[in-house]
């Protein structure tokens, strides 16, 4: 089982990373979930992380974000990583732009946010409020709200899990062109085969604890691993795609 | 960008479909509308019938003579009574009395119960050291102390206040607590994520977490405020509504003690109506209770 995948070296990536993990170690009491992990993000780079539930996707997000300790390893990131949660989590009582700006300490606060929620197509409700969006406006408020912090390492949890089809795919390609945009680190958290293969530049499946294994596109072209392969890696059988 | 428009385009849709306006094209559905509309006026009005026609008949029994001034009095002579004390007598000047002493005592109980709830809301340590005190005074019905509170305070203003300002701290402090402790964890982790500080989390997240709590604290408050008031003012006072209640008992003025009454309810009217023009205020993004945007 290759379960330490070493520090890569940046190859098409010359910003430098936007995050390395080395030997991490995580446990809860004497249950140890993440163990001997390494990963590295470049800048620019976007990774999807599948595995299947429990595997420990989650808690290694968690932990990248500073969000929960951990017991062992390091994390060397340059700057605090932006969260976009499967939830929006934006604040009821606040309106988008005060949304969008939580947490930015600069004085151009709401031209900032007035920017960022342009890029996602509601700069024109920069007054409005949480409750009069639909689930997919507001999971594009919440990435408004993680690109204005102008991330290094962007940290998607499953962010379009709770959206209908159609909206997941516009969301793809909206987070595609921001990511295009911005240039951070990705690192995307999922359980949807098809959401990796159409985002990622590299996909990591997680098993136990560990990443198990390791596909790497070509940079800029579409992904060359099949469906059925990564599902393969996941522990689903695939047998006839008419099934 | 177009699968954006696109989007906003399929919400205008599903607005117009939900707004139910008259000009929808099922005119069944609009007819159904506007009886809905008139039926709730009706019943609006249906509402309003019984107490009037209570007033009403009061009034007849009254004029009638089967009605004895000493018992109840007609409702016009209560308020002929009203204009008669408001311009000659001291109506006014009393009513000042009993409404700066409520509101005295509400303020002092509030910042106390909001104080202690900030506390205890906030500090573990706060809550072991301050919580089962609090609770265990509360456990007192704050009407029993009464005595006790004459006793070390006279039947002075400052009884009058302390008791006011005794009714209100309990429900003030319990509902601080409530409110910020069911302020949203994942939201709390949003804002650190966000790299708020301490201070900004609280401003900008626990405590309009923590107000729809606290203005239902302030609702209940209000009531025992002027329940607190109304037993303290019955009880040795010189001025104030209650002093003119306990003074036209002694001529057997039934006209003022209704009259009396009538102004308590008024004035408990009137301060539920401010708590909720506060809800509607600063709770205008809360579903529950803003108004229609």
């Amino acid at each position: 089982m290759n379960a330490h995948v070493a520090a890569l070296p940046a190859a098409s990536f010359e910003a430098g990373p936007a995050v390395v993990v080395s030997n991490l170690l995580r446990s809860y009491g004497s249950r140890v979930v993440i163990e001997k992990l390494n990963l590295r993000i470049e800048r620019g780079e976007f990774v999807a992380l599948l595995g299947e539930s429990g595997c420990g996707k989650t808690t290694l997000l968690r932990a990248l974000a500073s969000l929960d300790a951990i017991q062992g390893g390091r994390i060397v990131a340059p700057r605090r990583p932006a969260v976009v949660f499967q939830e929006h989590r934006l604040l009821p009582w606040d309106n988008l732009w005060r949304n969008v700006s939580l947490g930015l300490q600069v004085p151009d606060a709401r031209e900032r946010a007035a920017e960022a929620l342009t890029e996602v197509g509601l700069g024109d409700r920069l007054d409005d409020w949480p409750r009069n969006l639909s689930g997919g406006q507001s999971q594009r408020v919440a990435l408004a709200r993680a690109l204005v912090q102008q991330p290094e390492l962007l940290l998607l949890d499953e962010p379009f899990a709770a959206l209908d089809a159609l909206t997941r795919i516009r969301m793809h390609e909206l987070v595609r062109e921001l990511v295009a945009n911005h240039q951070p680190g990705v690192l995307l958290v999922t359980h949807d085969v098809d959401e990796a293969i159409a985002l990622a530049d590299r996909i990591l499946v997680m098993r136990n604890g560990a990443i198990a294994f390791e596909h790497r596109a070509v940079r800029g072209g579409s992904a060359t691993i099949s469906r059925a392969d990564l599902l393969r890696e996941l522990g689903v059988v695939s047998h006839s795609p008419t099934s | 960008m177009s699968n954006m428009e696109l989007s906003g385009i399929g919400r205008t849709a599903i607005a117009a479909n939900s707004g139910r306006s008259s000009q929808g094209s099922d005119t069944a559905g609009a007819r159904a509308v506007s009886k809905a509309k008139l039926g709730a006026r009706g019943l609006q009005l249906l509402s309003w019938l019984a107490p009037v026609a209570v007033v009403i008949i009061w009034e007849w029994l009254a004029q009638a003579g089967w009605l004895s001034p000493h018992v109840l009095p007609a409702p016009s002579k209560v308020i002929r009574t009203a204009f008669k004390l408001a311009t000659t007598g001291t109506l006014l000047n009393d009513l000042g009395v009993s409404l700066l002493r409520a509101v005295s005592g509400f303020v002092i109980g509030t910042a106390v119960g909001a104080t202690l709830g900030i506390l205890v809301g906030f500090s573990r340590i706060a809550e072991a050291a301050i919580d089962r005190s609090v609770q265990m005074i509360r456990a007192i019905p704050f009407l029993a102390v009464l005595p006790l509170v004459i006793v070390w305070l006279g039947v002075g203003e400052t009884q009058k206040i302390f008791l006011v300002a005794l009714g209100v701290t309990f429900p003030i402090y319990i509902n601080t607590v409530l409110g910020i402790r069911q302020v949203d964890p994942k939201l709390l982790e949003l804002g650190r994520v966000q790299g708020l500080s301490s201070l900004q989390l609280i401003r900008r997240i626990i405590l309009p977490g923590a107000l729809p709590s606290i203005l239902t604290g302030v609702r209940y408050a209000l009531a025992t405020a002027w329940l607190a008031l109304v037993v303290a003012e019955t009880i040795g006072a010189q001025s104030g509504i209650g002093f003119l209640a306990m003074d036209a008992r002694e001529f057997l003025r039934t006209d003022v003690i209704v009259l009396t009454i009538v102004i308590y309810a008024l004035i408990g009217v009137a301060a539920d109506g401010i708590a909720r023009f506060l809800e509607r205020r600063l709770l205008a993004w809360h579903p529950n209770y803003g108004a229609a945007r």
